[in-house]
């Protein structure tokens, strides 16, 4: 009997936020040790399924399937490939790191934690999910929390008004692919979710060219796709920061991630139908996102409207469906989910100390606080695609396989990266750099050590790849083969 | 010792990487460890460097001491080095230049850590530029050396000075020109990078070994972009590629970047600046652009060496109009590199001719030589920088008799500068006139007038400081060079007479590459 | 199905039945000897009953083997009514167990009595297979609940749900007794069965045939509060004791539900199917939105529930539409899970009001923070309401889109899933009242009693438990909708 290591991985944390509300409330740091000890767990576990998968014999690994509804063909089944493993590890780091990153939440924290675990087993149920309702039972569970967690522990001034617009936002999405997920069920006659015979059950092109829509657009809203990102960029910043980190480090993955597995896996023909549709629009993602994020006034705003263009450049790849674009895609979620934990990490520990996040107010941050300066300048660097760093590593087969696909496209999104640069210079500039002003310098101290820490990981992973690629991309690679093997190769 | 022949690049090129992580972990205020150890580890890549040379074999055609293996697998890029005459010697002039730049620092006395450590991590990006023979990878070191030096410019470089941006901003001199620096940099290298997919997407591979067979004699390529014809979209890649390394050389009129740049960069950045990483761009003409494109380059030779002249002539002309000592040899820089396109230019142009080995043996040593010599001027203004706290050449005057030592120093390398025969320069400067003259003979004319200028700016430097009636205000202020000064010139010294009197020890190892490497 | 004579064995299969109304004497005698202080075990006695009851029905009157008709066809043993007497008499064990510390409401005896009527005449509606034992079971279901509402004699809200809901009740009842009457005067039969044997050999007039079907909807309409006769539920429910709410909008709904299920499966499907399908959508549809969009406004949160209750039914209501194996499987599973997350929602509204003696929403500011365990039941309940996993109340939705799906009826998903969201919008915004915001009253301890606590355990942990290990509960939905046809 194998160890069900997904299994164990998928329910530490809902299990651990459950056994959190037992510990009576004044006792703080018991609630965040078990937080640590449960994420550090689920770290530990997901990094081990990354590295043991074999690529040689690729496929689903680390397979668990139990019966749940038999009649209706509903199964709890759960493995691992080369798209979603990284992914699983990326939910691994970003929840650690965020329950570092969290010590210091005074305000009912046994919640805060509990609530946040919830959403980090509804995130890594949807990763591993092969199977329709599973996917969707975790997509939901996933959902939920955010309202909580925003509404509650959020800034002040929007966190009602974005909680509920976000939770709004990503229910109706989730439901319109729910409607899409059950036509295919009943379409396909197969009576299962099982999505692997799902894959093979050779819906009608008609069908596909009308469901693709729903079941793709349905989650690439929580994937930030245009038109239906505004929910992101409020939410982005009414969150607080562990919060923020999830979702936009790892709950926009989950978009993209299910959009892809359901929409573009099951429904080929009809990706193929539409594809012209997401460059279009994944390419105003990239353009646009750059841009109204150069004219923020608001640190927060910034690197929420960067994220929209990084997930643009997602969706960008696997708009293109080909090896290139979609390995470039698969390394970009990765990456981009690393990269901007760590930007909404540093902007959290400035704005705890700071107490603004208007650009024009802050200056001279490096001298208080150089280990995060530096950090924050290396993520700099990944947004804009610096060789060497991951983003690079990630953004360079995205746009090879956009070449492949209209080459224009590919000229006109290259132009985002100029943009990039120059926001990211003039933050990194304005915030770090610069005159510091009086009370700054007196209040303004250093981060703690568990802070830098969680920044020194987030750094080393990034740098990692940027250095060695292969350790991600020969993965990604595996699981890119078998999406392709449902187009007939393409 | 097989192992250290076998991954000697993978040595040099990551040394200074290893170094820098060992100075992470030491602290933050012992500046005169710090200092120690990067000078140290300097010279790790040097030993090898000067190791490299003996055992290059100047006869062997093609690249040695190669190295493959996986980096990038999934798009087809491999991390390959290896070295031949021409990549052996910019790597020995950086693994040279580094650790006088890095004795020149010593005098910095503000986050030493942080200076070493950038500095280290940029001598590995220009040194993978130099061993990289994989199209990706000499991108990723291309863009890796850009931070470094943002970083160095905008945090050491000089303090005082004020730009006003676009909307009435003012911003520090060094803030200014740094962020000019990166943004042009960028902005050029982001059509080398559309023109290096469309090449990773056409031929599955980013071996230039491969490439450099495969892609001129391609008559097809993957997705032309608007149905351009095939003639079309390789002239448009490579004027991508031309103007991405026109931009660092720099070629007139992509030079403006430059004297803020070097002007306002620390004294061991505007070393470096000016004395390798200027090289880069030649590099990429002479490794990429001449090799993939032979064709274009052919057609649009004679375009090059007009820009190259309107550079040997203007940069002249400006540097005799500075009053700023620094920007004198600021834009000394863009007249000598002039003459570097102007070899590459008659080589592209009458490739695999005689005349065309001797313009390109003159261009790659003068690429060395300039490194030596603007290295030392950028040096000597920052030695006196530090004494006067001013770079205004009419502030100085007549300070031979206060400080003969240093005087005798600026005039020997300002004749080296110039060209004065017996020193290196004139060796460089007389190959790539030979060269040029039977294949450009109007373009080659044009550039003695722009000698002659040459000429006219550099004694305009000594006289200003050094000769007429001595400023008073100096007369017991200003200290003579120190031995640590002493120490960071003399090599460079050395090596601009060597060369100026037996120069066959380099021109050796430059010709046989040459020779090889373009047979039209 | 034999209609045959008198067996012994039928006593059996209503053995339940007739041990409710020896429970209802036992609490009778027993409130007349019992002195006030005791009085209150009243109402543990009623659950420990019904409790008591339940277990004898496992033993004794599982149906076996087919389905028949007992009792010259009045009563029909099958599944449906066994599991469906299991659930009335758990929602009214529960509802006693929150209607214990009521003042005065949970010491009087009558309460009690008068539920276990009800409950009773749920019972009977559930297996009635005669249209005259049906008629009887519904007054036998209602008169007592038109009492129950009105119980707090002193209070005008209360007296005037009573009445209203006597009143709304008591018309719609008669249209509906007039509905059988015209089928009887059709077909000259009174069994379910034999009447739908009679529409489908004697092939009478459409219009004939749809008249009767109307005007019985409209008795059925009112049990489970379907556009256009919902009117009376916000206002009885307001007034009404809470326990009582909660006891209505669930086991007296759920009964409605079963009632038309059988109608509608028995008699009507054959001839007239495709006609009141597309007008029970319509119904569907504007009991959905109706319920919805006017839950966004209330400030009362028995108000609120009473709307989420109506819009409920709609939901429900597709499933029915969707007639098929499927669609009636997912309507008992929806009343399953719905049955225990309403119970719970009213459940905490009956414990908070006891302490905080007030109904409206901005009364429950801060709760997380006075009563975290509370809190999270209240959570638990309403997001199974909202239909978000793991909770029953997700599990449910999805049968019932499903269904429609399924049957073609893609527009009939559509429009609940837009309606589910604008019910998440009102069910968050309680959630919102409960754990962002602060009132000054945080620091007062807030103390439940032990049968509150029993009760509301009970009820979130069902909820949990249906919602993640729906299989057996689906198997058996499946089993109970199979004995319809």
């Amino acid at each position: 009997m194998r160890f069900p290591i997904l299994s164990v991985i998928v329910l530490t944390p809902i299990i651990a936020g459950m056994l959190i509300l037992l510990i009576p409330s004044d006792r703080k740091n018991v609630v965040r040790y078990v937080a640590l000890a449960a994420a550090t767990i689920a770290l530990l576990l997901s990094a081990w399924v990354y590295f043991s998968y074999d690529i040689s014999i690729s496929g689903y690994q680390f397979i668990e399937k139990y019966n749940w509804l038999p009649q209706l063909g509903i199964s709890y089944y759960v493995g691992v490939d080369g798209m979603n493993a990284p992914l699983v590890l990326l939910t691994g780091v970003v929840m650690f790191t965020g329950v570092l990153i969290s010590w210091g939440i005074d305000d009912r924290p046994r919640e805060f934690f509990a609530f946040l675990f919830i959403l980090a087993s509804g995130v890594f149920g949807v990763f591993v999910a092969q199977d329709l309702f599973m996917l969707f039972f975790f997509y939901e569970i996933a959902v939920f929390p955010m309202y909580l967690l925003i509404s509650i522990w959020g800034w002040i001034k929007t966190r009602e008004y974005a909680a509920m617009k976000l939770t709004l936002y990503l229910f109706i999405g989730s439901l319109v692919s729910l409607v899409g997920g059950l036509a295919m069920y009943f379409g396909s006659g197969k009576n299962t979710f099982d999505m692997i015979q799902l894959s093979q059950a050779n819906f009608s092109e008609s069908f596909q060219i009308f469901w693709f829509p729903f079941v793709f657009f349905g989650f690439a809203v929580l994937g930030g796709i245009f038109p239906f990102h505004n929910w992101s960029p409020d939410g982005h910043v009414a969150a607080p920061t562990a919060v923020s980190m999830f979702h936009a480090g790892v709950l926009m993955k989950l978009g993209a991630f299910a959009a892809l597995r359901v929409g573009i896996m099951l429904l080929p023909v009809g990706a193929q139908h539409w594809r012209w549709l997401i460059l279009i629009l994944a390419l105003v993602n990239v353009v646009y996102g750059a841009f109204i994020a150069m004219v923020q006034t608001d640190f927060k705003y910034v690197i929420g409207f960067s994220s929209v263009s990084h997930m643009g450049l997602v969706m960008l790849g696997f708009a293109t469906l080909n090896k290139d674009g979609l390995i470039g895609s698969g390394i970009q979620m990765f990456s981009h989910g690393v990269m901007t934990a760590l930007f909404f990490a540093v902007v959290g520990m400035v704005y705890d100390r700071a107490h603004t996040r208007e650009i024009g107010e802050l200056g001279g941050f490096s001298k208080k606080m150089p280990w995060v300066a530096v950090a924050f300048i290396i993520g700099g660097l990944v947004s804009m695609g610096m060789p060497g760093l991951s983003g690079f590593v990630a953004e360079f087969p995205i746009f090879m396989g956009v070449w492949q696909v209209k080459p224009i496209i590919a000229i006109i999104a290259s132009i985002s990266i100029v943009i990039t640069a120059s926001y990211i210079i003039r933050i990194i500039g304005r915030v770090f750099f610069g005159p510091i002003s009086e009370e700054f310098d007196h209040h303004v101290g250093d981060v703690t050590i568990k802070d830098k820490v969680a920044l020194t990981i987030l750094c080393v992973i990034m740098i990692t790849v940027g250095v060695y690629p292969s350790i991600m991309s020969n993965l990604v690679s595996s699981g890119v083969d078998r999406i392709l093997s449902l187009f007939g190769g393409a | 010792m097989g192992f250290i022949t076998n991954n000697i690049l993978s040595i040099i090129l990551f040394s200074p990487t290893v170094v820098a992580l060992v100075l992470l972990f030491l602290p933050q205020g012992g500046k005169k460890l710090l200092r120690w150890v990067t000078l140290l580890g300097c010279l790790i890549p040097f030993g090898f460097s000067l190791l490299l040379w003996f055992s290059f074999k100047a006869d062997t055609p093609g690249f040695q001491f190669e190295t493959q293996t996986l980096w990038y697998g999934a798009i087809s890029s491999s991390f390959h080095l290896g070295v031949d005459g021409l990549s052996l010697t910019m790597v020995l002039l950086t693994t040279l230049l580094t650790p006088v730049a890095i004795l020149a620092s010593f005098s910095i006395t503000e986050r030493v850590k942080p200076y070493m450590i950038l500095f280290l991590l940029l001598e590995t990006g220009m040194l993978g530029v130099f061993l990289s023979l994989d199209l990706l990878l000499f991108f990723v070191f291309w863009e890796v050396g850009l931070v470094p030096m943002y970083f160095l410019i905008n945090q050491w470089g000089s303090e005082k000075g004020e730009r006003e941006l676009w909307g009435g901003r003012k911003v520090s001199a060094r803030t200014y020109a740094s962020f000019k620096f990166m943004i042009y940099t960028m902005a050029g290298s982001l059509g080398l990078l559309l023109a290096i997919q469309m090449i990773g997407v056409s031929f599955r591979t980013y071996d230039l070994t491969k490439l450099f067979s495969l892609f001129p004699a391609v008559t097809q390529l993957a997705n032309i972009p608007l149905n351009l014809s095939l003639e079309t979209v390789k002239t448009i890649a490579f004027w991508a590629f031309v103007i991405a390394f026109a931009i660092k050389v720099p070629v007139w009129p992509f030079h403006t970047w430059l004297p803020d740049a070097h002007t306002e960069a620390p004294t061991a950045g505007s070393m470096i600046l000016a004395g390798v990483l200027l090289k880069l761009g030649a590099y990429g003409f002479l490794r990429l652009v001449l090799p993939l494109y032979p064709q274009e380059a052919h057609l649009y030779a004679g375009a090059l060496a007009f820009l190259a002249v309107m550079g040997i002539i203007f940069g002249a002309l400006a540097a005799y109009g500075q009053d700023d000592f620094k920007r004198l040899v600021a834009y000394s820089s863009v007249n000598h590199m002039g003459f570097v396109v102007l070899g590459i230019a008659a080589a592209a142009y009458a490739a695999g001719s005689k005349d065309a080995v001797l313009a390109l043996n003159g261009a790659v040593l003068q690429m060395f030589n300039h490194g030596l010599s603007a290295a030392a001027m950028f040096f000597l203004v920052g030695v006196i920088y530090e004494r006067a706290h001013t770079r205004n050449l009419n502030d100085f005057g007549g300070l031979f008799p206060l400080i003969p030592v240093y005087g005798g120093i600026l005039i020997f390398t300002s004749m080296a500068s110039l060209g004065l025969p017996g020193l290196n320069g004139f060796v460089s400067e007389f190959l790539v006139v030979r060269g040029s003259w039977p294949i450009f003979t109007v373009f080659t004319a044009l550039s003695m007038i722009g000698l002659f200028f040459t000429g006219a700016y550099i004694l305009k430097g000594i006289k200003k400081v050094l000769h007429g009636p001595t400023n008073e205000q100096w007369v017991g202020h200003i200290t003579e060079i120190n031995l640590r000064e002493i120490i960071v010139i003399s090599p460079l010294m050395f090596l601009m007479l060597w060369i100026g009197v037996w120069p066959a020890w380099i021109l050796g190892v430059i010709n046989s590459a040459m020779q090889v490497l373009f047979k039209g | 199905m034999v209609i045959g004579s008198f067996e012994p064995t039928m006593v059996l299969a209503i053995l339940p039945e007739i041990l409710l109304v020896v429970l209802a004497g036992l609490i009778l005698a027993v409130d007349a000897i019992w002195k006030p202080e005791t009085k209150r075990n009243l109402g543990w006695l009623t659950a420990g009953g019904l409790l008591v009851v339940m277990v004898v029905s496992f033993l004794v009157a599982i149906p076996q083997g087919q389905d028949r008709l007992i009792f010259g066809g009045m009563l029909r043993q099958d599944w449906l009514s066994f599991s469906f007497n299991i659930l009335f008499m758990f929602a009214a064990a529960i509802t006693a167990l929150f209607a214990l510390d009521m003042k005065g409401v949970g010491q009087k005896g009558e309460f009690f009595v008068l539920m276990l009527i009800s409950t009773l005449g749920m019972s009977l509606m559930a297996s009635a297979a005669d249209i005259i034992m049906l008629y009887l079971a519904i007054e036998t279901t209602s008169i007592p609940m038109y009492i129950l509402a009105g119980f707090m004699t002193r209070d005008d809200k209360s007296t005037e749900s009573g009445f209203k809901y006597l009143l709304f009740g008591a018309a719609t009842s008669t249209i509906m007794l007039y509905g059988f009457s015209l089928i009887y005067g059709f077909t000259g039969q009174t069994n379910i069965y034999q009447i739908a044997l009679s529409f489908y050999n004697l092939q009478f007039p459409k219009i004939a045939v749809i008249g009767s079907l109307l005007l019985i909807l409209v008795g059925f309409g009112f049990k489970i509060s379907a556009f256009p006769f919902h009117f009376w539920a916000p206002d009885v429910y307001e007034g009404a004791p809470t326990p009582i709410a909660g006891f209505l909008s669930t086991a007296s709904k759920a009964a409605g539900f079963v009632v038309v299920l059988r109608v509608l499966v028995a008699i009507f499907t054959p001839s007239v199917a495709p006609d009141w399908i597309n007008m029970l959508a319509i119904v569907s549809v504007l009991t959905m939105t109706v319920g919805n969009v006017l839950a966004l406004v209330q400030k009362n949160i028995k108000r609120l529930l009473a709307y989420s209750s109506i819009a409920h039914a709609g939901y429900i209501l597709i499933g029915v539409v969707a007639i098929s194996q499927l669609g009636l499987t997912s309507v008992v599973f929806y009343l399953i899970a719905y049955l225990i997350t309403n119970l719970a929602a009213f459940g905490i509204v009956v414990t908070f009001s006891q302490v905080v003696g007030s109904d409206e929403i901005s009364a429950y500011s801060g709760l997380s923070r006075r009563k975290p365990w509370l809190a999270l039941a209240m959570m638990v309940a309403f997001l199974s309401l909202a239909g978000m996993p793991p909770l029953a109340g997700f599990v449910a939705k999805i049968f019932v889109f499903a269904a429609a799906v399924k049957v073609g009826l893609i527009w009939l998903a559509f429009v609940g899933v837009l309606n589910s969201i604008v019910g998440l919008y009102y069910y968050l915004t309680v959630l919102k009242y409960v754990y962002l915001f602060r009132s000054d009253d945080e620091d007062k301890p807030l103390t439940i009693s032990r049968s509150y606590a029993i009760a509301l355990s009970v009820l979130v942990f069902g909820i949990i438990l249906v919602g993640t290990l729906f299989g057996p509960w689906f198997n058996l939905s499946t089993k109970i909708a199979s004995s319809l046809f």
